[in-house]
């Protein structure tokens, strides 16, 4: 715990003059932001720790405000604004799979699998065997987000993405 | 959850048993340990070894002592510690008459570990009677040439112009309030039940800042605040300061010397102080070092003494930034 906001460390450098005190330099991302911060302590000190822990939950439905989740083991439900899962919500399809950090039992983040399957809702007719000149054009999938894929792409197929890039990756046979 | 642990444990193993440093890495530090006992030898500085344990310890408090059992001369068996420098064994050769002498051995520091902290590291450390700490700072520097192998930038600077350049405190001067305010501002933070010490506040801003500062090159920083002597002599200058110096290369520490406090009664009474100090801080109390003091009692030839760490030299001599790199076993691997 960092001025009040979970962090997780992610750099944790001994400092020592020779003959004087011992410091560790800790950059550390806060957990809720996102943000990455520098501090540094004397050695040996302790900072509150934080009641974080990532599980995965399936993803239910947006209710028009919130996101809600389901522990698919103990049927317990969580829910979360806009703040929270703020561009997950690019990648959440119902049913599927996605990992929610907890802190105190309530979501602070939100990440989607690395890979999706979403299908394609609106796109521009496909160039039908134009599988290798790497052009690409805008298509819509069923969660609302844009993304660029190659031509041959049509309406209705499903297509597999990577979350971390927003990349196209392939097709998906059904 | 424990089957993965063991395969992971297996597989660190697996390559773990192997040098952290490669054969190029050994090679250069052989290479600088043959041309510094070639420095000596030209210059008729003696290479002695002294003992690696001993019943005594420093006793500053930011330095930790491992200690051992030890079953001397087929008596009981007695504690001893494993030293955090050579330096005074051999002020006890001094006091004996032996002239400049040098020493390549290891030293032990509990507790410091980390990208230019090892345990267990090679130190450099030589004692050059008649010299002050400027005369040695010169023979450390034709050193410095002679391993890097280039003359390389040197400045020089006390540690009051080394701290003005960084932002315009006077370490002697600024009030505690003010040394405060600018570490946190660098990002310090001190528990609520923390005393903001002045040495500690000027260790981080010194260490963080005015060190990173520095930048490519050599430079000697030198006059240091009384309160930060350890053995080194204070000058009644006003204020007065502590006739120490220390060498940064590309902005790491390097080296540290004293022109070195012989008088065996204002010894005693740092000894003490730090006793006090210890006690305080909830430290385990060191033994004090009565062979020393009689050394001193007996009489130090004026000299000055250095020690230099020879990982961290060699480190950036092959552009290495962590001394792991130079290390055949580091202590994850010892």
């Amino acid at each position: 715990m960092i001025d009040n906001d979970p962090c997780a460390i992610i750099e944790n450098e001994f400092v020592k003059p020779g003959k004087g005190q011992a410091f560790n330099r800790v950059k550390f991302r806060n957990l809720k932001t996102g943000r990455v911060i520098e501090r540094t302590f004397k050695s040996g000190e302790s900072v509150e720790a934080a009641d974080v822990v990532e599980v995965s939950l399936q993803y239910l439905y947006n209710d028009g405000t919130e996101w809600h989740f389901m522990d698919q083991e103990s049927f317990e439900q969580y829910t979360a604004g806009k703040d929270v899962v703020g561009d997950a919500a690019s990648w959440l399809k119902e049913q599927d799979s996605c990992t929610v950090t907890l802190w105190n039992g309530t979501p602070i983040l939100v990440v989607p699998a690395n890979f999706v399957n979403l299908t394609v809702s609106n796109t521009d007719p496909g160039l039908r065997g134009d599988t290798a000149s790497g052009a690409t054009k805008p298509a819509t999938v069923e969660t609302g987000a844009t993304i660029k894929v190659p031509l041959f792409v049509e309406e209705g197929e499903l297509i597999k993405i990577d979350t971390r890039t927003g990349e196209y990756v392939s097709r998906v046979k059904e | 959850m424990n089957a993965i642990r063991t395969s992971n444990r297996e597989a660190q193993l697996d390559c773990d048993w192997r040098p952290s440093a490669s054969f190029e890495a050994l090679r250069l530090r052989a290479r600088g340990l043959a041309l510094i006992r070639a420095f000596f030898a030209e210059r008729d500085v003696l290479e002695v070894e002294t003992p690696a344990m001993a019943r005594s310890a420093a006793s500053d408090v930011h330095i930790a002592s491992l200690s051992t059992i030890c079953h001397a001369g087929g008596g009981a068996a007695g504690q001893f510690y494993l030293q955090t420098s050579p330096e005074f064994a051999m002020k006890r050769l001094l006091a004996a008459g032996s002239g400049p002498i040098y020493q390549v051995c290891r030293a032990f520091r509990d507790a410091e570990s980390g990208r230019l902290h090892n345990p267990e590291f090679t130190l450099l450390e030589w004692y050059r009677p008649g010299f002050d700490h400027h005369g040695l700072m010169d023979e450390l520097d034709t050193l410095m040439n002679r391993v890097l192998g280039c003359a390389g930038t040197t400045r020089r600077l006390t540690y009051r112009d080394a701290f003005a350049a960084y932002g315009g405190l006077d370490p002697f001067e600024a009030s505690t309030d003010a040394l405060l305010t600018r570490a946190e501002d660098a990002g310090l933070v001190l528990a609520a039940d923390c005393p903001a010490e002045r040495d500690m506040l000027l260790d981080f801003l010194f260490s963080q800042g005015v060190q990173a500062a520095f930048g490519d090159g050599r430079v000697y920083v030198y006059d240091f605040p009384a309160s930060q002597a350890a053995l080194a002599r204070v000058r009644a200058s006003q204020p007065p300061v502590a006739e120490r110096f220390e060498l940064f290369l590309n902005g790491i520490e390097i080296a540290n010397g004293y022109h070195e406090l012989a008088d065996a009664h204002e010894q005693r009474q740092r000894f003490a102080a730090d006793g006090v100090a210890r006690k305080r801080l909830g430290l385990a109390q060191m033994p004090v070092d009565e062979r020393l003091l009689a050394a001193l009692a007996h009489g130090l030839p004026d000299c000055a003494g250095v020690a230099v760490g020879l990982d961290r030299l060699f480190m950036i001599a092959a552009g290495e930034s962590s001394i792991q790199a130079m290390m055949a076993f580091p202590i994850t691997r010892a």
